[in-house]
């Protein structure tokens, strides 16, 4: 430790400090631009500058180390004057045009220059000015203003992983741009917003909306990927104007994703639902809720006269709220069904008979920051993960490993260790490899039950490669991502590593789709109830149809799992592993009850529509990918008619003469899943009673589909995202193949080809992609034009036209 | 990316350059593979820089801060002879705003600007670390000449014309 007086005040910081960071301690606030604490020193823009007894002149509090007996001032007259002085260089160019930019009233630069700025210029000659720039939909920039503090740059370069900004130029030329002619495509662009301390870099979709000081700021969750950021969702006149991050260090430090940023867009959409509907002998019509509801319950019950209360089947989606899950699955549990299921994506269930708790990331979140050795399977990491895939690229920063088993091979824009790409039926395989090659090297023998699967297989080279990082760099941890999930091998990946894991002592987890997949999980919206009986009865438990089964997967085409269903918040021909078969079984039912806050494709095939609120117009809870419950208020009030679907499902409750649904409010809900001292749910638990691998000899197809979810499609309210949806990254589908494949079907890159998949057939344009296996088609999934095809895995066809 | 875009001995001369770093740290090698790119193409054009990015695997938008960084650079097409007259202040003490003058009245141009016969360009320098010998100018960022009064421009300019 290094003992330093600052400003009169003793503290000891530890070696290494600067004088910022000690002041920081004492709560001494030291004028900056440039500063920032998770990025890189630059030193650039001046304003920190303090007074250090016995040096010949003032330093940069940011850039200057402590040293032992150092007396530092940072409001002495030399201090204030160097201060002062920085600040009249700063609005040499800086322009006057406060009245008409989106940062007035949250500018660094504007609060400095009232505290150390002088009321005139003496700058008489002409200002500078400086072209704008196009950075794509989501940032609008106003170049004159910018004080090249370089934070954006570094961010790109740092916390992103990609340099898409730089700073050409020099001196009074300097400016800051992409490279000719590119735009700004990073998943995490939106923090450079943030960031930028003027209104250099603005939110497009917000720009001149509002201004700062009229909006309310209040807290809420994230609905989108399983991390479960922070936010401060800002409000005026009831309506979402723009999504900041809140600060926790736990979980998103002090980012947002774009899709956490910007997809609020999607909550003030057009195609949102206000009033019921019902659908009565064939044409739609609104009405009220009391009569929806009767209508709802009526319906109901004549499909459990007619054919019991097993052919009721309930489909939640994982980025509803805690409290809706539970409801929706008490509701259907007291209805005698226990077909209830919120992993529409998944196709492989056979761990369910062998889980023994909810799956989850099976470390914290924080924890990922001090891992030596990552292995991750079967993940778009950066596209379903953002800040996951940042955390991630920090560690490997401090020295981590990061391998990867894929079917694709794109940039995690960090350093990997080894990589292993293969065909979605090959990856267990590979999986495998890296479990017998740990068993080797640790000399430990591979459980009985899986031992036969791993005899026939060959190690590679990357296999073993991966097996000693596992083992030399502790701590470690194997993680299976959303491809994994949605994998038909699912269980046999999860055995596999939970057996890797066995050997190597490396935490083991999946990285949670959405954002409440392990609430989902914990409440019982799964087709077991998971709440009634102890962890370990697993043989004993009475299981009901999950989501596959319900979504037709299995099923014969001419029959339909379900005579009723109940959709919550699901659009199941985008949100299933087969949506093909999706559409088919649900248009086949004969009673569809959708809870939903956008209308879409629903009045195709539901008879009853009621619209629900989403996540700003209802209090309620998710918990995160480690498990963090986190609960959070409405902040606006519903849009037209439309009621949280708590409420909702509660009234139906009464309706059907259900027992225990008396709540006057969510935290009542609430209370009665999880006690108030909770902050982490409890029933967390990745492992499996038996190790069961059985598809390790499964031969592939001979072109395979790989079917990911791209970033934007992936839940209801960023579909309808406009801005993000002008992104690259919701470019209109194309399907992409390796040139190896391309030649041998006689195919040139960029042609419009045909593909075919269990009789289904669309159009679309094919382009290279030579980091793919060869014999892959990589087509994504969740999108309109393409929904019309099957399975997200699986053999597909390709026809030159 | 475009293999001929430089040939194979400016391919050479860069490898050479980037065997003086560590493996892992090739960019640093960014300022003489540009001025090697520069000197076979005379210019540094966007494809220059991207195919420079690439070989070096860094991002393009880094190598075009370092390209537009430093003046010597030519991001544009130039005359065959760049003339960079030096007017920081030793040198505008020691009469560089008359050598420019001269040189604009000669050649008929302005700064950043070229003859018609494509002979020369003439551009703004700072300081070249020469100002004893002020006031200085830089030929092709190569050729070093002081002293320059009025009939040393004449000579010079005579020369090269030949
Ligand atoms: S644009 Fe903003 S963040 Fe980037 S250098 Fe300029 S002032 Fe700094
Ligand atoms: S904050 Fe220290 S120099 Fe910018
Ligand atoms: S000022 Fe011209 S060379 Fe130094």
């Amino acid at each position: 430790m290094i003992n330093i007086e600052i400003d009169g005040k003793q503290v000891a910081v530890a070696q290494g400090s600067t004088v910022m960071d000690a002041a920081k301690q004492v709560g001494i606030y030291i004028p900056h631009f440039c500063y920032h604490k998770k990025l890189s020193i630059a030193a650039n823009c001046r304003m920190c500058l303090v007074e250090v007894e016995k040096a010949p002149k003032p330093l940069p509090a940011c850039a200057t180390p402590v040293s032992e007996g150092m007396k530092v001032s940072t409001h002495s007259q030399q201090a204030v004057t160097a201060q002062k002085g920085v600040m009249e260089f700063l609005l040499i160019n800086h322009p006057l045009d406060c009245p008409i930019c989106d940062q007035g009233g949250e500018c660094q630069l504007q609060d400095l220059a009232v505290g150390y700025g002088s009321s005139g210029s003496r700058y008489q000659e002409a200002k500078r000015a400086v072209t704008n720039k196009n950075l794509g939909p989501l940032i609008s920039t106003d170049m004159t203003r910018c004080i090249h503090c370089t934070r954006c740059v570094r961010f790109g370069q740092e916390i992103a992983g990609i340099m898409e900004l730089g700073m050409a130029g020099r001196g009074e030329h300097s400016e800051i741009l992409t490279f000719v002619g590119k735009t700004v495509d990073s998943e995490l662009s939106g923090n450079v917003i943030d960031l930028c301390p003027v209104g250099a870099l603005v939110s497009k979709p917000f720009r001149y909306s509002a201004r700062t000081w009229e909006l309310s700021r209040r807290k809420s969750i994230s609905p989108h990927c399983g991390l479960g950021s922070n936010l401060v969702v800002q409000v005026k006149n009831n309506r979402v104007m723009r999504v900041l991050p809140r600060e926790n260090e736990a979980v998103n430090e002090c980012w947002l994703s774009d899709k956490d940023r910007f997809s609020y867009e999607g909550l003030n959409s057009g195609d949102r639902l206000t009033i019921p509907m019902i659908r009565k002998s064939g044409e739609w019509q609104t009405c009220g809720w009391q009569e929806a509801l009767a209508f709802t319950a009526e319906g109901i019950k004549n499909v459990i006269n007619k054919y019991g209360a097993q052919s009721i089947g309930a489909l939640g989606s994982a980025h509803s709220t805690l409290e809706e899950l539970y409801l929706l699955q008490k509701l259907m549990r007291r209805l005698g069904s226990h077909n209830i299921d919120h992993r529409v994506r998944q196709s492989n269930f056979r761990a369910d008979v062998i889980s023994q708790g909810v799956p989850w990331l099976g470390i914290q979140i924080a924890e990922v920051s001090q891992l030596k050795s990552i292995l991750i399977i079967g993940s778009t990491l950066r596209k379903d993960h953002p800040l996951l895939a940042q955390r991630i690229r920090q560690a490997v920063k401090q020295g981590a490993q990061l391998s990867v088993i894929n079917p694709i091979g794109d940039d995690l824009f960090t350093k990997l260790a080894y990589q292993t790409i293969v065909a979605p039926s090959a990856m267990l395989n590979a999986v495998l490899q890296v479990l017998k090659a740990v068993a080797e090297i640790k000399n430990i023998p591979i459980s009985e039950q899986i031992a036969s699967a791993v005899k026939q297989i060959n190690i590679s080279e990357s296999a073993r490669g991966m097996a000693n990082s596992l083992i030399e760099h502790s701590p470690s941890a194997v993680f299976l991502g959303n491809i994994a999930q949605h994998h038909p091998h699912y269980a046999d990946l999860f055995s596999a590593i939970q057996a890797i894991s066995e050997i190597t002592g490396a935490k083991f987890g999946v990285l949670g789709e959405a954002a409440n997949s392990v609430g989902a999980y914990s409440v019982g919206v799964v087709p077991w109830d998971v709440r009634a009986e102890s962890a370990n009865k697993t043989e004993s438990r009475k299981s009901g149809l999950n989501a596959g089964q319900m979504l037709g997967l299995g099923v014969s085409e001419e029959e339909s799992a379900c005579s009723a269903y109940i959709l919550l918040n699901l659009e199941p021909e985008l949100d299933s592993y087969d949506t093909r078969r999706a559409s088919q079984v649900i248009n086949r039912a004969e009673f569809v009850v959708s809870l939903n806050s956008y209308k879409g494709n629903i009045p195709d095939y539901a008879d009853v529509i009621l619209p629900v609120s989403p996540f700003t117009e209802t209090s309620g809870t998710f918990v995160n990918t480690e498990g963090r419950i986190q609960s959070f208020q409405g902040v606006v009030s519903p849009l037209g008619e439309t009621r949280p679907a708590w409420k909702v499902l509660r009234v139906l409750g009464n309706l059907l003469q259900l027992e225990g649904f008396d709540y006057d409010s969510s935290e009542q809900i609430r209370a009665e899943i999880i006690s108030d001292k909770e902050e982490f749910v409890q029933n967390l638990n990745n492992s499996l009673d038996v190790l069961s691998i059985k598809d390790f000899d499964q031969k592939g197809s001979e072109v395979e589909r790989i079917g990911e979810i791209p970033i934007y499609q992936a839940d209801p309210i960023v579909r309808r995202a406009i801005s993000l949806q002008k992104t690259h990254d919701a470019a209109p589908p194309m399907a992409f193949a390796s040139s190896a494949l391309l030649n041998k079907a006689g195919i040139l890159a960029g042609e419009t080809v045909r593909i075919n998949q269990q009789n289904e057939e669309i159009q679309l344009a094919i382009s290279v992609d030579d980091n793919l296996p060869d014999d892959c088609i990589r087509l994504a999934c969740a999108h309109p034009q393409i929904s019309r095809l099957g399975t997200m895995f699986g053999e597909i066809k390709l026809e030159k036209l | 990316m475009n293999s001929l875009m430089l040939s194979i001995e400016a391919l050479k001369k860069i490898d050479r350059e980037i065997a003086k770093y560590p493996t892992d740290k090739k960019q640093s090698a960014v300022m003489s593979a540009l001025a090697i790119a520069q000197d076979e193409k005379g210019w540094l054009a966007t494809e220059t820089m991207d195919f420079i990015a690439d070989y070096l695997e860094m991002p393009a938008i880094a190598v075009y801060e370092v390209a537009t960084f430093y003046n010597m650079y030519n991001l544009k097409p130039i005359g065959k002879y760049k003339l960079t007259v030096c007017t920081n202040l030793p040198c505008a003490l020691s009469g560089s705003n008359q050598t420019v003058d001269y040189l604009k009245k000669k050649l008929g141009i302005g700064f950043n600007e070229t003859t018609v016969d494509g002979l020369f360009t003439l551009k703004e320098g700072e300081c070249m670390g020469a100002c004893g010998d002020a006031p200085v100018l830089l030929v092709n960022n190569k050729r070093m000449c002081s002293f320059m009064t009025e009939d040393q421009i004449d000579k010079l300019l005579e020369e090269l014309k030949k």
